[in-house]
């Protein structure tokens, strides 16, 4: 536990500091390179948090693609010399954010959060961990689950089960979506004389 | 290390990320202030998931997923949105030769 409680103060620290060079930086490069290592420094936090697929995606994603084109787009655009720079709203750009901040920790420190019980902490993190449904016998027992019925139920809890089932329809319309991007972006870039 | 830190921490993220979106005029420079919003938002998601227990806990052991399932569907769509952002960035660097915001005045009139 106080591993856990130093390696999250260090990544908080880092990414704070990372993403306070991504929009302070006048190189728009480094900006995009800090910008990789707030992705990367944001799957370390899933990982602490017992959402080992989520960092996966998150390194394939954020850190291998969209990184990737970020980088692709500043070079293209070749503003790299003009920089970063603030517009004229610099006081409601400030203000805003405080605001927001300071309501969101208030919330966040006052609302009675209903935790997991201990109990169930285990079982949950398993549960969390996973994202096919293959389970062996023996970690069932190490996390208490003993009854046939209970069985079935922490074996059918994974992400990739609930993807394809409670929320199919979502998954769906997410597919579409990225299809129409995909098509999208393609028209975009492809413009309107070539 | 416990769900108010962690939510603290995302809501800096996030705070930092709406003055970039707000403060600067590079397109790009807004397009990534964007993504550390989602990142702080998909950091919300997972702590919520990870230390909160939801209403069908007891029956239905699965619903401690749900914040999880949820940020799969935001990294889908901020995919999705970088992708077609930087279509338009594109587009706009090839038409008027620059990605300031304060210039991108064609729609004007």
């Amino acid at each position: 536990m106080f591993f856990q409680d130093i390696v999250f103060w260090v990544l908080a620290v880092v990414v704070i500091g990372a993403a306070l060079g991504v929009v302070v930086v006048r190189d728009l490069f480094r900006a995009a390179l800090l910008l990789a290592l707030v992705f990367v420094v944001v799957a370390g936090f899933f990982v602490l948090m017992s959402a080992e697929f989520l960092a996966v995606v998150q390194v394939l994603i954020y850190v291998g693609a969209i990184s990737i084109l970020f980088i692709f787009a500043v070079m293209l655009t070749r503003d790299v010399r003009q920089g970063n720079l603030p517009n004229r709203l610099q006081i409601p750009a400030v203000l805003l954010p405080a605001l927001l901040l300071a309501a969101l920790v208030v919330v966040a420190v006052t609302t009675d959060w209903r935790p997991i019980p201990d109990a169930q902490q285990e079982r949950v993190d398993l549960v969390q961990t996973r994202s096919v449904s293959i389970v062996s016998e023996d970690t069932l027992d190490r996390v208490g689950v003993s009854t046939a019925d209970e069985r079935e139920k922490v074996r059918e809890a994974g992400l990739a089960d609930l993807l394809i089932r409670d929320f199919v329809l979502p998954f769906e319309a997410v597919s579409v979506l990225l299809l129409a991007a995909l098509i999208g972006a393609l028209a975009l870039a492809r413009g309107r004389g070539s | 290390m416990s769900l108010e830190s962690m939510l603290i921490v995302a809501a800096i993220l996030f705070c930092i990320g709406l003055y970039g979106a707000l403060a600067r005029r590079n397109v790009i420079a807004v397009l990534m202030s964007i993504e550390l919003m989602f990142n702080a938002v998909n950091l919300n998601l997972v702590a919520v998931a990870r230390y909160v227990a939801p209403r069908g806990i007891q029956e239905n052991i699965a619903s401690v997923l749900t914040g999880q399932v949820f940020a799969v569907f935001i990294i889908t769509v901020a995919a999705a949105e970088i992708a077609l952002g930087l279509g338009i960035v594109f587009a706009m660097y090839r038409s008027a030769a620059t990605v300031d915001l304060t210039e991108a005045t064609q729609l004007r009139n």
